[in-house]
């Protein structure tokens, strides 16, 4: 009895279709991505466990440099404005208005403001900036005055009150910043770290591993 | 998509004396190249979750200028850490013994081992009662910014309730300085 043949199949797959997707995907990933604008202040900021995003509306971010050296930026344009005329009003600084609103960050005293908004924003490099002034010592801690600013500005509203400081910057000059906050009564800040997994066999991830939530 | 057609090589006449024309295949095998754009896709997405920084919560307390308005904290559940300057770290338990420092005074490190801090706080939290337990965070004058986020994280990585950032004491300041020239550095 003859038997019936069975049609050899190629176990040769076309690849051309899989290769189409992941490169898709690929171009996809790499346009979505944004890129880290080049920043004028440079920071490496300390690890941490705490695993909640830092957020990114509503923010005054004072950044602590790795010679200690400070700066403070808003991203709320209308606050900016309401904070450089009240400079002018009570200190008579004549400042630049519109400049003030578009600098993306502050890093001069008082007296210095003036100058410091004539200066290009692209050749404001933190490295050559005085920054604020806190030591106590040398002078007035201009942050407290800073501070007493913003929350004229934001009268209560929410804001998220960041700290970004460098590994290398010195315990005094993060001390004269906290300084700063609490006599303006901002008790509660965050600081910004880049993420590290939990030591594992730790509390935290034991309590992790139960599934507790944590309150960081 | 991916093959030629490479059958219509024809036209030519197939003498005796000809010889027969090899036919490579044009077909070309793109596992590799699919193997690397998944990679380059698995790449992409950790490196830009990665990179999103993280904020670590700090709640400040009020300053209290008279002295009986601050806490109080019992001797035997407090702990206090002093930062010293290349990462020293040292540590006591209750009160500073300052006529003898060596008593209580003791050098610890930022890592896991068994001299670290990590273990000096899971040892003082097992021994102590969760109610009473506090500590005191004192960092020098020549401590780094890094030094402070690391012991802070260390609070919350051994789920330590109870602890105060304080400043530190000139009795304090020169024991850490004496301590530094001997303790190892690391």
């Amino acid at each position: 009895m003859a038997r019936p043949k069975i049609p050899r199949k190629s176990t040769n797959i076309d690849m051309t279709a899989m290769c189409d997707v992941a490169f898709l995907l690929l171009s996809f990933f790499i346009l979505t991505t944004k890129f880290k604008p080049a920043e004028a202040i440079t920071v490496t900021t300390p690890n941490s466990v705490a695993a909640k995003a830092a957020p990114d509306k509503d923010i005054v971010l004072v950044t602590l440099d790795k010679n200690g050296k400070v700066f403070l930026s808003l991203d709320d344009e209308q606050k900016k404005e309401y904070i450089a005329n009240t400079l002018n009003t009570t200190k008579n600084l004549g400042l630049n208005v519109a400049a003030f609103k578009k600098a993306a960050f502050i890093g001069g005293s008082f007296s210095q403001l003036k100058s410091f908004l004539e200066i290009p924003e692209e050749s404001r490099k933190g490295d050559a900036l005085p920054g604020i002034p806190t030591d106590s010592t040398k002078g007035s801690n201009e942050m407290i005055e800073w501070m007493r600013l913003v929350n004229d500005a934001y009268q209560g509203k929410k804001m998220n009150l960041l700290l970004k400081g460098d590994n290398l910057a010195k315990y005094p000059a993060f001390k004269s910043v906290i300084d700063a906050f609490k006599k303006n009564d901002f008790l509660k800040f965050q600081m910004v770290t880049n993420p590290e997994s939990v030591p594992i066999g730790s509390e935290l991830w034991k309590n992790n591993q139960k599934g507790e939530k944590r309150d960081d | 998509m991916a093959e030629l057609d490479t059958s219509s090589g024809g036209g030519h006449k197939k003498g005796p004396g000809v010889k027969k024309a090899k036919k490579l295949s044009t077909r070309v095998d793109l596992t590799p190249m699919v193997d690397l754009g998944f990679l380059l896709i698995t790449f992409f997405i950790f490196t830009t979750t990665m990179s999103q920084p993280t904020a670590m919560r700090l709640f400040l307390p009020k300053d209290a200028d008279k002295p009986e308005d601050q806490n109080k904290a019992k001797e035997s559940g407090a702990f206090t850490i002093l930062l010293g300057k290349d990462n020293h770290v040292f540590y006591y338990e209750g009160i500073l013994n300052t006529a003898n420092a060596s008593a209580n005074f003791k050098s610890a490190n930022f890592g896991s081992g068994d001299d670290g801090i990590r273990n000096a706080i899971l040892r003082k939290k097992a021994n102590t009662n969760e109610k009473d337990l506090v500590i005191v965070i004192k960092p020098g004058d020549e401590c780094t910014y890094k030094n402070v986020v690391d012991i802070l994280d260390e609070m919350s990585v051994n789920v330590i309730k109870r602890y105060a950032l304080v400043d530190i004491s000139d009795v304090e300041n020169k024991l850490v300085k004496l301590s530094e020239a001997s303790a190892p550095a690391n």
